[in-house]
């Protein structure tokens, strides 16, 4: 009886194990990139404090402990891609490439797409506009500005909230739902940030009729890439 | 006086010869200082008015292709509509095939999570609601307010401060009223325990 119980419990933790391992916005959420430099953890488009921009927010690296955060790096072999298409044919037409060179994160673009960056492998378009932006530390922020776009890049809190553990329990069986109030499984941590503000009118105008739900609205199907030097 | 003139004159003679540099077709143009954008490589430079310790790096630095490893639309679609086995080719393919090669998979997913699905607070089906999502694009309005759902926004974007956990749990396992499944539809963590910034770069300190 001792046995088979240490074995429920074993395959039990197992079970909340396992389960840990897919869940979060993105964080982790396949195999392959799985605590990767290249693991992206959220992507937030937003209207910008000037109303006549928007902010793209690119989190990677997620789950890094307030100790050790310094000691992470973007990878140099990591092109992070922002993709913008604007007639809802869901192919990109602009993108947004940034890649850290020694101390630097460098932005090309917004720039149109061409046979050499659009799907899944991308040549940088250093023929783009470039821009750049000290990489900050935990204590030490820089950002930029150029022509009315803005640069961030560096360690910051993870935006992202979600009671992780309950959901573990859940998925476990352990629980038949969440506890009210929750606990924020992500508060403490940190991920490595990008953000670029970049004023609506280098995007040029979105589609209307892409989200049936506001079919008036113009928009713009964005999403982010990350992709490996070969 | 004389004396203070003649040094100031020999400073700047010997200034300018340590950095008298000729264009490559030496036409006797002299430029006064090394800098990134003098048309010619000079100082420490590796290329034309890039590389070395003072200009970035030279366009040869980003040379090379890139491959796919992981792509984001909106949050949590690969983790919470993905299934053992297809998560890892769902990052690497494109949003125009990923209806067409994934929403059936969606579909059935959604059916397990929640198998009294009928319809969500949008009013949409089970296929109609796996083919909004199974093409992973972040819908972002080109004007006015954004928001992943604010009542009167839906899918005009993601702010920071979103609640994209209750919205999703709530259009999986709401009803089409939003009112089944009660201790499913929300985490109970309804904000970020750091308070955002209003301006650039919005998101807050490490940690």
């Amino acid at each position: 009886m001792k046995r088979t119980k240490l074995l429920a419990a074993i395959a039990g933790i197992g079970i909340v194990v396992v389960a840990a391992i897919f869940v979060a916005a993105d964080h982790i959420d396949a195999p392959a990139v799985a605590g990767s430099e290249s693991d992206i953890t959220d992507f937030y488009a937003f209207q910008g404090q000037n109303t006549d921009n928007l902010v793209f927010v690119t989190n990677v690296q997620g789950l890094l402990a307030p100790g050790s955060t310094d000691q992470a790096e973007f990878d140099e072999n990591v092109l992070l891609e922002i993709n913008i298409d604007r007639d809802n044919d869901l192919v990109e037409d602009l993108v947004i490439q940034m890649i850290r060179r020694n101390d630097s994160m460098y932005f090309f673009g917004p720039v149109q797409t061409g046979s050499n960056n659009t799907g899944l492998t991308s040549v940088i378009d250093t023929d783009a506009v470039r821009n750049s932006v000290k990489i900050s530390t935990v204590d030490s922020v820089e950002t930029a500005e150029n022509n009315g776009m803005m640069f961030f890049a560096g360690p910051r809190e993870d935006p992202f909230y979600f009671d992780f553990d309950q959901y573990n329990e859940v998925v476990a069986g352990n629980s038949d739902g969440f506890e009210d109030p929750g606990t924020d499984t992500f508060a403490g941590t940190n991920v490595l940030s990008v953000v670029v503000e970049v004023p609506k009118s280098m995007l040029g105008p979105g589609a209307t009729g892409a989200n049936p739900l506001m079919p008036d609205t113009p928009i713009y199907n964005t999403w982010v890439e990350s992709k490996r030097k070969q | 006086m004389k004396f203070s003139k003649y040094i100031t004159i020999s400073i700047a003679l010997v200034a300018s010869l340590a950095f008298v540099q000729c264009s490559d077709d030496d036409d006797n143009v002299i430029i006064a200082d090394a800098t990134c954008n003098d048309g010619i490589q000079n100082g420490d430079e590796t290329g034309v008015d890039c590389g070395g310790t003072a200009c970035g790096p030279c366009a040869t630095a980003f040379e090379g292709t890139y491959a796919q490893e992981d792509q984001m639309g909106r949050p949590g679609i690969n983790t919470v509509f993905g299934t053992d086995g297809m998560k890892d080719e769902f990052n690497v393919t494109t949003p125009s095939n990923m209806q067409s090669q994934f929403q059936p998979d969606f579909e059935n997913k959604l059916l397990s999570l929640n198998p009294g699905y009928t319809t969500n607070a949008l009013g949409l089906d089970a296929t109609t609601f796996t083919t909004v999502l199974a093409s992973d694009v972040l819908w972002v309005a080109e004007t006015g307010t954004t928001s992943y759902f604010n009542g009167t926004q839906v899918l005009t974007g993601r702010t920071l401060q979103d609640d994209v956990i209750d919205i999703s749990l709530l259009l999986i396992f709401g009803g089409p009223d939003g009112s089944e499944n009660p201790m499913l539809t929300s985490d109970f963590v309804d904000s970020n325990d750091a308070n955002f910034s209003a301006s650039f770069p919005y998101v807050v300190a490490a940690n």
